[in-house]
């Protein structure tokens, strides 16, 4: 084995092999999807995004995402704080149980939104008495949206209470600062990257999100249709052209989202 | 699962920190708790008899048969090419450090595309009106709608999650073992097995149990890659998908809590991996 591994051409194939399979597997289909978008002239892609239907799904997935992403950041930053600081029973069962979104099938997780609130679950009927209508309409979406998100903040919050350092939470409190003002400007400065880029993941996968949203919302063109599963019915009614506009304006801000939260980290790190 | 000494307690529960926990056990509850229950539930609620009737039916059978090729192929081959280009983003000097941190920044990109994106993506290139795709359906091996392709597409979504394990572990303990063990005279595949590999097993123990997780969850890569083709290119996801479009919800049901057990050992395992790696938490 070493003696072939050691051959001089050996070598060569295997790390040819090696950027080869990254370069078909990941960039070559990346901008595949961009040549592609264009490939029938500028016109024809103003044209394939200006579709009213495109636009109002775009604009209701970045409308969605951005309200599932500020849920998260409150309610992951308290989870994060409350798992980190406080000693309770059944904390370590909790603390497992943040990864289980990741865990999960996201098609199970539509189905359990699907069965906890829909039609013919009682949240669901009190909820249709007063006129409220959860599933097949945006709520269902946003609570589809945050429970596949919810792990993103609170584990990019909690490396940072770890390392936090507790002296000068004590100074503060020392000095007579009331508890609110500890929280305002010791505590949620130390956690202020965690939240924000937890929160800017949370956000990106939320846009992304296909397989929780697709089977509780309804996806009513122009009302409940959200832009993955937009691009899944051009795909499917065969307009490549279509789907792939609305792709690269999702892959876009996605690849901006990243582009973000590299530079956050890489100056964090500095 | 600790209580806090009284000492302590008594310092620190104030209403607000009860409050506080309360809270967090609401969300928990509510988000997490009560829908995982009702999976099980509603899967027992026509009796278990049917719950059997659902999992034998021959497209379910055949769906769980696809997953698992699936899952095994992935694991396999995500691996494979994981640690590997963990190995040469970290350690390859023969790659100007330019094109390493062009490289690395590239790995992240699948999780920031869409599964449906990543799925499309396969369809343009080696679907059946492309060159390629029509090349390979001739050599009698098709690749959109069958299993090559819903491979492809589930090694796109994967391939971050091994590197990003590996990476900064190799980063961390440096070359200096490595160098030492070269130089007296072990040469590198006996560097790695006796040098490299103890430091990364735990790293990649933990991959594989996240590649194997996100591999038996993908959904919407494989369902736009496969055509979703009943007895034939039909997943455990797509099913439940297929049967809760035709309102097959007890099915759907069915299916989804042979997933959810998975999850939840898998998630078992995770624990335990991440212990032994001795990492308390991770992004991704």
């Amino acid at each position: 084995m070493n003696a072939v591994l050691n051959h001089k051409g050996a070598l060569w194939g295997f790390r040819t092999t090696l950027l080869l399979y990254m370069f078909l597997l990941i960039i070559l289909p990346i901008t595949g999807i961009y040549a592609h978008s264009l490939s029938a002239g500028w016109n024809m892609f103003v044209e394939s995004i200006s579709d009213p239907l495109a636009w109002k799904a775009v604009w209701l997935t970045l409308r969605l995402s951005l309200l599932a992403m500020v849920i998260n950041m409150v309610i992951g930053t308290i989870t994060a704080w409350v798992l980190h600081r406080y000693q309770f029973p059944g904390r370590t069962l909790l603390n497992s149980l943040v990864d289980l979104p990741f865990a999960l099938p996201t098609a199970v997780g539509g189905l359990m939104i699907l069965l906890l609130l829909g039609p013919n679950s009682s949240v669901g009927q009190w909820a249709d008495a007063i006129g409220i209508r959860i599933v097949f309409g945006e709520p269902a979406i946003v609570v589809a949206m945050v429970f596949v998100t919810f792990p993103f903040v609170i584990r990019a919050v909690q490396p940072l209470l770890e390392e936090a350092d507790k002296t000068q939470e004590e100074a503060a409190h020392t000095l007579g600062a009331s508890k609110w003002r500890t929280f305002y400007q010791v505590l949620l400065p130390q956690m202020r990257p965690g939240i924000i880029s937890g929160g800017m993941l949370a956000f990106s996968r939320a846009m992304a999100e296909f397989g929780a949203v697709v089977l509780v919302a309804g996806n009513i063109p122009g009302k409940t249709l959200i832009a993955s599963v937009y691009i899944f019915g051009e795909i499917e009614s065969d307009n490549p052209q279509g789907a792939a506009a609305v792709s690269v304006i999702l892959l876009t801000l996605s690849f901006l989202v990243l582009w973000f939260i590299n530079t956050l980290q890489a100056k964090e790190g500095r | 699962m600790s209580t806090a000494p009284t000492t302590l307690t008594s310092k620190k529960s104030s209403t607000s920190s009860k409050i506080l926990i309360l809270i967090t056990y609401s969300v928990f509850i509510l988000l997490l708790i009560i829908p995982l229950v009702q999976i099980v539930i509603g899967a027992f609620n026509h009796g278990v008899q049917s719950l059997f009737q659902a999992l034998l039916r021959p497209e379910a059978l055949h769906a769980m048969w696809i997953t698992l090729s699936v899952v095994v192929v992935v694991t396999l081959l995500n691996t494979l090419f994981g640690v590997l280009t963990a190995i040469m983003l970290v350690r390859g000097q023969w790659l100007s450090s330019r094109v390493r941190r062009f490289l690395n920044s590239m790995i992240d990109l699948p999780f920031a595309v869409s599964p449906v994106i990543g799925g499309f993506m396969i369809m343009l290139l080696l679907g059946p009106q492309t060159v390629m795709g029509a090349f390979f359906s001739d050599l009698g091996m098709p690749i959109v709608y069958a299993f090559p392709g819903m491979v492809l597409a589930t090694l796109f979504v994967t391939f971050p999650l091994m590197i990003r394990e590996i990476a900064p572990v190799l980063q961390e303990i440096g070359t200096q073992q490595e160098e030492a063990a070269s130089m007296l005279g072990a040469y590198s595949w006996t560097t790695f097995w006796k040098v490299t590999w103890p430091s990364i097993r735990w790293g990649v123990t933990y991959g594989v149990v996240l590649t194997v997780a996100r591999s038996l969850g993908e959904f919407g890569a494989v369902l736009v890659v496969s055509g979703n083709i009943m007895n034939k290119t039909q997943t455990m996801t797509t099913l439940v998908y297929q049967d809760v479009d035709n309102f097959n919800i007890a099915a759907a049901n069915s299916v989804a809590l042979v997933l959810a057990v998975c999850s939840i050992t898998l998630l078992l395992v995770m624990e335990w991996a991440k212990r032994r790696k001795g990492v308390h938490t991770h992004a991704h």
